[in-house]
């Protein structure tokens, strides 16, 4: 038996490490905003918001230069990417958790498995061989087909597990109305799971938001807007995280400081989009 | 309103009036019981047997369900009174390791004969479980129609009038008329079992099973659900499970003694309680075991 004394100084002790621990994992997120925005914030402008990028001269002959071109690409990949994982993702999950007995069931986990361990650039890949080779181009499209990739077995996965919270008697309640098996689950058992669906999008696309890797040979880049926005769907089309990786290695300093301002955006972007869907969640929440 | 006038296409073949018209051939038995004068037969349960796995459910019990009568189903916990209620609408179809064998008649066709759709059956025979199961993203007025307007069903006069009936029959109109559009679960736990028997009760089912309904209420709760289902019994079918004999012997026609997946004894209320035949019931009623 401990006395008192010692199992306050335990407790003591346990908290310290948790509030060290919380410290630790908080200080490395502190620094990489902090570094991005200070080195970044330079090259935020009207024109950053306005302008394509162009050949390196503009910017180093101090004329308007941005990233338009890019952050209206990622907004284009993005879309194309989540309109095409949601559906799919939600319809593996549905299956993995609401038709356990199904046949398919068993080989579906396994692919899923397999499809979220696989390197993101090989889902790249994958988009070149069934999208832009097919189509002879680089396209947003191709991009948005290997974001999706990336996205649908997490979206499988969060579904799956959002489903299997809601409980069991629900579905039972369902079916004793006579309701059939489909109807019950989108009716009553995905709307019932709406919050954790919602954020298991999120994760998806936070994770698929930053790729750079899957875009390379896919939406390939761009420096320019195309000159018409369907460009932008059938045609190469820039991103915001492989131009950031692009203007980093790129032997101009005018650019660093606009590939750090590309990091500012993306951050904005993600953080924009979870602040955003929290409140919705929030709201509807009962 | 009938409900079928909605349903245009999927109208039953009774209704027609072809001159052609054939009803479909009753079992025989169900035949033999009509023509006695004796209470008709709703459903019937013949040598049935539900197994886990390798855990034996109930075994081989055969028990008829009476139309306008209630029976009940007692016996000790853990002897198969649900397995067996959930064998009337196959609800076991969703049990992966649960085997049903044997027949259950209803209206003399047997639910479990290939090609039958349990969606059908479990219209015609709706359920009511030991707890509330409100759908929780649902208002009160959308859980009470959920069976009609989930199947398509969007005419607004005639689901009012169903909403409101259902509520009535389930003796819950009065406290919740003001609010039908808040959340389901917003309403206390007596009042979401009487909103789970409204739902069941909106679809105009044949039979009403239910799973000690009353277990989770209070005493004010629970005589207002025998009172309902004093009133039910007029028009329908109903069969419930109880732990409490007093309401076994207050609301129920026939009773069912289960112990270890035996029907031990099956046999008028009155009758089983005060003269029951087998050593085990009168063991059972007088308490001691179970
Ligand atoms: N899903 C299941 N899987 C395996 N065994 C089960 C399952 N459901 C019930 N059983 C077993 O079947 C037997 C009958 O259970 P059942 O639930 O029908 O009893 P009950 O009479 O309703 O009991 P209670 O009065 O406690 O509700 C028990 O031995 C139980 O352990
Ligand atoms: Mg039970």
């Amino acid at each position: 038996m401990k006395t008192l004394r010692q199992r306050n100084i335990r407790d003591y002790i346990m908290v310290s490490l948790l509030v060290l621990s919380t410290v630790l994992v908080l200080t490395p997120l502190i620094i990489i905003i902090g570094y991005v925005i200070i080195n970044g914030l330079g090259a935020i402008s009207i024109d950053f918001f306005t302008q394509e990028l162009g050949s390196p001269a503009r910017a180093m002959q101090g004329r308007p230069t941005g990233l338009v071109h890019s952050i209206l690409g990622t907004l284009v990949v993005d879309t194309i990417g989540v309109i095409l994982a949601i559906p799919i993702g939600v319809g593996a999950g549905i299956m993995l958790s609401e038709y356990p007995e199904h046949k398919l069931n068993p080989l579906l986990r396994v692919l899923n498995d397999t499809l979220n361990g696989m390197p993101a650039i090989l889902k790249g890949l994958l988009a070149f061989a069934i999208i832009v080779r097919p189509m002879g181009t680089f396209s947003g499209l191709a991009g948005g087909v290997a974001l999706a990739f990336v996205m649908i077995p997490i979206i499988a996965r969060a579904t799956e597990s959002a489903l299997l919270t809601i409980p069991w008697s629900i579905r039972e309640a369902g079916l004793a109305i006579g309701l059939p098996r489909w109807r019950v689950v989108m009716s009553t058992i995905v709307p019932a799971a709406r919050t954790g669906l919602i954020t298991g999008f999120l994760i998806a696309f936070a994770r698929a938001a930053g790729e750079a890797a899957p875009l390379m040979f896919t939406s390939f880049g761009n420096n320019y807007l195309p000159t018409h926005w369907t460009g932008m769907i059938f045609g190469p089309v820039d991103t915001l995280p492989q131009r950031l990786y692009s203007l980093a290695i790129s032997p101009y300093a005018e650019w660093h400081t606009m590939g750090w301002a590309a990091g500012i955006v993306l951050l904005v972007f993600v953080v924009a989009l979870f602040t955003g869907a929290q409140l919705l969640t929030r709201q509807k929440a009962l | 309103m009938n409900i079928n006038v909605l349903f245009k296409k999927k109208k039953p073949k009774e209704d027609k009036m072809s001159p052609d018209f054939q009803p479909q051939e009753p079992d025989l038995l169900y035949r033999e019981i009509h023509m006695n004068g004796s209470p008709p037969i709703r459903m019937e349960a013949k040598n049935l047997t539900v197994k886990y796995g390798t855990v034996t459910g109930v075994k081989n019990v055969s028990l008829p369900v009476y139309n306008e009568k209630v029976t009940a189903l007692i016996g000790p916990s853990g002897c198969g009174k649900t397995t067996f209620l959930r064998a009337l609408n196959r609800m076991h179809d969703l049990t992966p390791n649960a085997k049903v064998t044997g027949e259950v008649l209803l209206d003399g066709n047997n639910i479990y004969a290939p090609r039958v759709n349990p969606v059908t059956i479990r219209r015609k025979v709706g359920m009511v479980f030991q707890k509330p199961t409100p759908f929780p993203t649902m208002s009160i007025y959308d859980n009470v129609v959920a069976g009609l307007k989930l199947v398509g069903i969007r005419n607004k006069a005639f689901l009012n009038e169903v909403c409101e009936k259902a509520l009535r029959q389930a003796a819950l109109w009065d406290e919740v008329k003001d609010r039908l559009g808040s959340p389901g679960g917003s309403i206390s736990g007596g009042q979401q079992q009487r909103l789970s028997i409204a739902r069941a009760l909106a679809i105009e089912p044949e039979v009403i099973l239910m799973d000690e309904p009353t277990s989770s209420l209070d005493p004010l709760s629970s005589s207002k659900i025998e009172d309902l289902i004093n009133d039910l019994k007029k028009k329908y079918a109903i069969v419930i499970v109880t732990h409490n004999m007093q309401q076994a012997a207050r609301v129920s026609d026939n009773t069912g003694f289960f112990y270890v997946g035996d029907l031990v004894e099956f046999g008028p209320t009155d009758k089983l309680f005060t003269n029951p035949s087998h050593k085990r019931t009168e063991e059972y009623l007088t308490g001691k075991f179970g």
